[in-house]
C-alpha cells in the first residue's frame, strides 16, 4: 500500500449554516492506486462531488474539512494553508469539470490558456510551451492543433472542448486526476471517445483517476473500481465487477435496480426502497373520471409528412445571400393510437424541433402533419388550433426552467383548463387537487412555489400540468435527462401508467438508447435533420438495418455485468 | 464586421440628423430672435433687412439645409450676445471641459475597477464592506452638494485648494491645457472628484456584482484548479470577463460627464462649455444652446460607436459571424 497515490481516510466535510451544521461528506474512505480509475458514484446531494473539491481544496465557504485526513504518496495534504493547496493543484492534481462549454475561458485562445499553464508549472520558455502545447492537444485527438492552438473556445464542438479540458489538465504532468462527471454533458459516441482516452492516458502515464459520475453505464465500462455515497456516506466500496454485480448494501441494489438495461425489458421498474422515498400514483382514480374521445377510424393518431424546418443562420438583405440551416429535412412518420413512439438522436438530430413543430410551437416550412385524420398544418381558425392544442400536452427536459417560478403550483396547473375555458369556479380548483393527489404529491402541494420541490417532484408537476387538459397525445421531450436514476424510474413507471390506463398516445425524445428500449414500441432513428430508420422497437434492437443506427447501438453500455436482482422481465 | 461598422456609422448619422433637428427647430420655437437682437427703438425696415440677412425669410427645409450645411463645416452662426462666431467660442471653451472630462473619467475608470475588484474578491472583507457603505454616499449625494462640501473643507477650512476657476494655463496653438501649470493641476482636482464621483461608484458597485458573477464561473473554478495564481485568475480570467457589460455602463456614463459638467462647472466657476451653456440660457443665445446640443450628441455618438467597436476587441465571440463550431 506504500505506493497508492491518494488516500482519503475518514474525510467529514461540514457546512456551518445559519440554522444547523450540514454535512456534506461523513467519515469517507477511498484510495486510488497508479493507473486506476476509481468510480465515486452516487445522486445528485451524494457528496461525490463535494469529495472532489475537498481534495483540490476548492471547497465552497463556509465548507470546510472537519475531519480526517487526505495523504497525497503518503503525505498528509489536507491541513495545508491556501497556498500550499495552491501549490499542489495543478501540478500534482488536476481536475476535469462537467461542462466543457464553461470550463474554459471564453476572451482567452485555447493556446493562451494552455501556455500559461505550461508557464507556470514547467518553467519552459514562450517557443517550448507553445510547442508542448500543441503537443498535448495532439496527444488528446484535436486535428491540426497547430491551427487550432490559435482558435477561441467557441471555435470548438463540445466534445472537442472537453477534449482541450483534458489537456489543459494535463499541462503539469499530474499524478492523479479528478473528473467531476466529464461525459454527463457529450452525447454518446463522443462520450465515447473521451472516456477511452481518458482510460488510455491512465494506463499509459500511470495517473490515478478520480472518474465522479451518476451513471453507471460508465462506471460499467470504465472504471476498476468502484465507491458507492449516499448522503454523504460511503455504503459501498470494492471491485468495479464485484459491486456491480453482487451489490451487498440494500443502496446500492436498489440503484443498480433502477437502472434501465439495453438487454432486458422490464414490465415496471422496480421502485427505489432504500430510505422510504416510495411514492404512489393512483392512476386507477384517474383512469375514471377520464373522459376518453373516439378512436380515430385508421388507428392513426399523429402522421407526419414530409417535415422540413430550416433557420435563418446569417441574414442578409439580398435573398440569395442569406444562408439557411435545415434543421429538419423531410422526415415521415406516423404514430398509432395508444402507442409510445420514440424518437432518438444525438444533440442537433433535429428531434426537438420535430416536437417543436407538432406542439405548433414552430411554424413548419414544408410538409404536413394529420391528427385523428385532419390536416394540422392546413387549420385555419384560432378556435380548431386551440382544440388541437388542447389535446396535446408536452413535457419538457429541464424541470427547472419549465415551471414559472412566481405561480404557485395550483395556478401553474390549472392554467391550461382556464386558458381553454373547460371548467369553472370551483371544479378548478377540484380538478387541480385530484391531479396532484395523483400524481402523489398531495393537494396541499398546490399552495407552494416550484422552488420548494425537487426535480423529480417538479417533473411530476409537469405531468399533472400536461393531464390538466385530458390531453389524447403527450410529447415528453427528454423528460428524465435531468433527473437521478432511481427519480428517473419513477417518472418512467408514471408515462407507463398513464399510456396503459388512460390510453394516451406518446411522442418519447431522448437520446437515452436503454431508456428508449424500456419505454417505447416503435423507434424512429434520426440523424442531422433526416430520419434515419424508422421500425418496432425489438426489431430495431435487435436487428438494425442502417450503418448509423449499428453505430448508435454498438456505443450503447452493455451493463452486463449489472445485478439483476429484484427485476422482473425477459431477457432479449 | 466591416459590414457592422458601417451601418453603425449610418445609424449615428442618423441620429445625428435628428438631434440637429431638434437642435434647429430652437430657432423657430424658442422665441424670435429677431427681438432679442433689435433693441426697443426699431424699425419695420430693421427687421425685415436683419430678417433676410440671418436668412429667416426662407422656408423652412431651405433654413435646415443652411444650417446643417455650416454645421458640417464647424459655423454655427454668431453668437447673439457676444456678437461672435459660436464656434471659435466652442473653441475656445472645449479644451477647459474635455480636460475636466477625462481627469475625472479617468479617476472614476481607475479607482471604480481598481475597488470593484478588490470588494468583490474580499466579498465578506471588513474593508470591503466599508467601502460599500461609503459608496452608497456618492450615489444618493446630488453632485453640487459634493462639489459645495468639498470646497467648504479644502478651500475655506483647508486652503489647499483653490475653490474656483482653471488656474494658470499654456496655449497649444488653440487648445489651452491646465494640466502642465501648478495651480492648473492644483485647481482641477476638486472639480474633476466632484464630476467623477457618482460614476466611480457607479463602475465600482458594477464591476463588484459582475466580478462575483464572473468567479462563480466553472472557468474560473477550472483556472484555480489547474493552481494558477490568484492574481492570473482575478485579472487574467475574471477581470476580461466583466468588462463587456462594464464598458457599455462605462461609455454612457463618459458621455454624461461632459454632458452633466454642466452643474460642477457652475459650483466651481470652470470656464468650460457647461458655462457657456448656463450662461446662454440665461440671455436665449440660442445658436450657442444649438452648438452645445450638436457638440453633446455627436459626443455621445461617438462614445457609443467606440464602445460597439471595443466589444469585437474584446469578445472573440462577435467576430466570427456564427461561422464556428455550435
Amino acid at each position: 500500500m506504500s505506493d497508492t497515490l491518494l488516500d482519503i481516510e475518514g474525510l467529514s466535510v461540514h457546512f456551518p449554516t445559519r440554522r444547523k451544521l450540514f454535512v456534506a461528506v461523513n467519515k469517507a474512505n477511498l484510495a486510488v492506486e497508479p493507473g486506476e480509475i476509481h468510480g465515486l458514484v452516487g445522486e445528485s446531494g451524494a457528496g461525490k462531488s463535494t469529495i472532489g473539491a475537498a481534495v483540490m481544496g476548492l471547497l465552497d465557504r463556509p465548507g470546510h474539512i472537519a475531519e480526517g485526513t487526505v495523504r497525497f504518496k503518503g503525505e498528509a495534504i489536507s491541513g495545508r494553508d491556501a497556498e500550499g493547496m495552491r501549490a499542489l493543484r495543478g501540478a500534482k492534481i488536476s481536475m476535469i469539470f462537467q461542462d466543457p462549454l464553461t470550463s474554459l475561458n471564453p476572451l482567452l485562445t485555447v493556446g493562451q490558456q494552455l501556455e500559461e499553464t505550461i508557464q507556470f508549472h514547467l518553467k519552459l520558455s514562450d517557443a517550448d510551451s507553445k510547442a508542448r502545447a500543441i503537443e498535448l492537444l495532439d496527444r488528446v485527438g484535436i486535428p491540426n492543433p497547430s491551427e487550432r492552438i490559435n482558435q477561441y473556445p467557441h471555435q470548438f464542438s463540445g466534445g472537442m472542448r472537453q477534449r482541450v479540458v483534458i489537456a489543459l489538465a494535463l499541462c503539469s504532468e499530474p499524478d492523479v486526476i479528478i473528473a467531476d462527471e466529464p461525459t454527463t454533458a457529450l452525447d454518446v459516441s463522443i462520450q465515447a471517445q473521451i472516456l477511452d482516452l481518458i482510460k488510455e492516458l491512465a494506463r499509459e502515464r500511470q495517473t490515478g483517476v478520480i472518474l465522479i459520475t451518476h451513471d453507471m453505464g460508465v462506471i460499467a465500462d470504465t472504471t476498476d473500481k468502484v465507491t458507492v455515497m449516499y448522503q454523504g456516506e460511503v455504503v459501498e466500496s470494492g471491485s468495479t465487477e464485484q459491486v456491480l454485480g453482487a451489490p451487498q448494501h440494500e443502496y446500492t441494489k436498489s440503484l443498480i435496480a433502477a437502472v434501465p438495461r439495453p438487454t432486458l425489458k422490464v414490465h415496471r421498474f422496480p421502485q427505489l426502497s432504500y430510505g422510504g422515498r416510495q411514492i404512489t400514483f393512483e392512476i386507477e382514480d384517474l383512469a375514471r373520471n377520464w373522459k376518453r374521445p373516439e378512436p380515430t377510424k385508421s388507428g392513426t393518431l399523429l402522421k407526419v409528412e414530409g417535415l422540413t424546418k430550416t433557420f435563418l443562420q446569417s441574414g442578409s438583405i439580398i435573398p440569395s445571400r442569406r444562408k439557411y440551416f435545415t434543421a429538419v429535412d423531410q422526415v415521415s412518420f406516423d404514430i398509432r393510437e395508444g402507442e409510445v413512439f420514440g424518437i432518438v438522436g444525438e444533440s442537433g438530430s433535429g428531434k426537438s424541433t420535430v416536437a417543436r413543430m407538432i406542439a405548433t410551437l414552430y411554424q413548419t416550412n414544408g410538409g404536413k402533419i394529420f391528427f385523428d385524420d385532419r390536416e394540422v398544418t392546413s387549420l385555419k381558425t384560432a378556435k380548431d388550433l386551440e382544440s388541437y392544442r388542447r389535446q396535446i400536452q408536452m413535457i419538457f427536459q429541464d424541470p427547472f426552467s419549465s415551471l414559472n417560478p412566481r405561480m404557485r403550483v395550483d395556478e401553474i396547473i390549472a392554467e391550461p383548463v382556464r386558458h381553454h375555458k373547460l371548467l369553472e369556479g370551483d371544479a378548478i380548483q377540484h380538478r387541480v387537487d385530484e391531479l396532484l393527489e395523483r400524481v402523489g404529491l398531495g393537494s396541499e402541494a398546490g399552495r407552494k412555489y416550484p422552488h420548494e420541490f425537487s426535480g423529480g417532484q417538479r417533473q411530476r408537476i409537469s405531468i399533472a400540468r400536461a393531464l390538466a387538459t385530458q390531453p389524447r397525445f403527450l410529447i415528453c421531450d427528454e423528460p428524465t435527462s435531468a433527473l437521478d436514476v432511481s427519480i428517473q424510474a419513477q417518472i418512467l413507471n408514471i408515462l407507463k401508467d398513464l399510456q396503459e390506463h388512460l390510453g394516451l398516445t406518446m411522442l418519447f425524445i431522448s437520446h437515452d438508447l436503454p431508456v428508449v428500449r424500456q419505454m417505447c414500441d416503435r423507434v424512429g432513428v434520426m440523424r442531422q435533420g433526416q430520419m434515419v430508420e424508422v421500425d418496432d422497437t425489438e426489431t430495431l434492437f435487435a436487428n438494425p438495418q442502417q450503418a448509423y443506427t449499428q453505430e448508435l447501438l454498438s456505443l450503447m453500455p452493455r451493463l452486463e455485468g449489472l445485478s439483476t436482482e429484484g427485476l422482473e422481465g425477459e431477457i432479449v | 464586421m466591416l459590414t457592422y461598422v458601417i451601418k453603425r456609422v449610418l445609424q449615428s448619422a442618423l441620429v445625428l440628423l435628428i438631434v440637429g433637428l431638434v437642435a434647429f427647430s430652437m430657432f423657430r420655437f424658442v422665441g424670435d430672435p429677431i427681438d432679442n437682437l433689435l433693441g426697443q427703438e426699431r424699425t419695420d425696415a430693421d427687421i425685415a433687412r436683419l430678417r433676410v440677412e440671418l436668412g429667416l425669410d426662407q422656408p423652412f427645409p431651405v433654413q435646415y439645409y443652411k444650417f446643417l450645411e455650416g454645421a458640417v463645416q464647424g459655423d454655427f452662426g454668431v453668437s447673439y450676445r457676444q456678437g461672435r462666431p459660436v464656434g471659435e467660442i466652442l473653441l475656445e471653451r472645449a479644451p477647459a471641459t474635455l480636460e475636466l472630462a477625462a481627469v475625472s473619467g479617468f479617476l472614476a475608470i481607475s479607482i471604480g475597477i481598481g475597488l470593484g475588484v478588490f470588494t468583490a474578491i474580499r466579498k465578506d472583507g471588513f474593508l470591503a464592506n466599508a467601502i460599500m457603505s461609503i459608496s452608497l454616499i456618492g450615489v444618493s449625494l446630488p453632485t453640487f452638494l459634493i462639489g459645495i462640501l468639498l470646497i467648504y473643507v479644502f478651500a475655506v477650512e483647508l486652503g489647499w485648494l483653490p475653490s474656483f476657476g482653471r488656474g494658470d494655463v499654456v496655449q497649444f496653438g488653440w487648445w489651452s491645457t491646465g494640466l502642465l501649470t501648478a495651480s492648473g493641476l492644483k485647481a482641477i482636482v476638486l472639480p474633476a472628484i466632484t464630476l467623477g464621483l457618482y460614476q466611480m461608484t457607479l463602475i465600482m458597485r458594477l464591476v463588484r456584482s459582475e466580478m462575483l458573477e464572473v468567479l462563480r464561473q466553472d472557468y474560473v473554478r477550472f483556472a484555480r484548479a489547474r493552481g494558477l495564481k490568484a492574481r492570473t485568475v482575478n485579472f487574467r480570467h475574471a477581470l476580461k470577463n466583466t468588462l463587456v457589460p462594464v464598458i457599455t455602463v462605462t461609455g454612457l456614463q463618459l458621455g454624461s460627464i461632459i454632458a452633466f459638467a454642466i452643474i460642477t462647472e457652475t459650483v466651481f466657476q470652470w470656464p468650460g462649455v457647461g458655462l457657456l451653456f448656463i450662461n446662454a440660457i440665461q440671455f436665449v443665445d440660442i445658436p450657442v444652446m444649438a452648438a452645445y446640443l450638436m457638440l453633446i450628441s455627436v459626443m455621445f455618438v461617438a462614445i457609443n460607436l467606440i464602445v460597439d467597436l471595443l466589444y469585437f476587441a474584446i469578445d472573440p465571440r462577435l467576430r466570427t459571424d456564427g461561422k464556428g463550431a455550435h
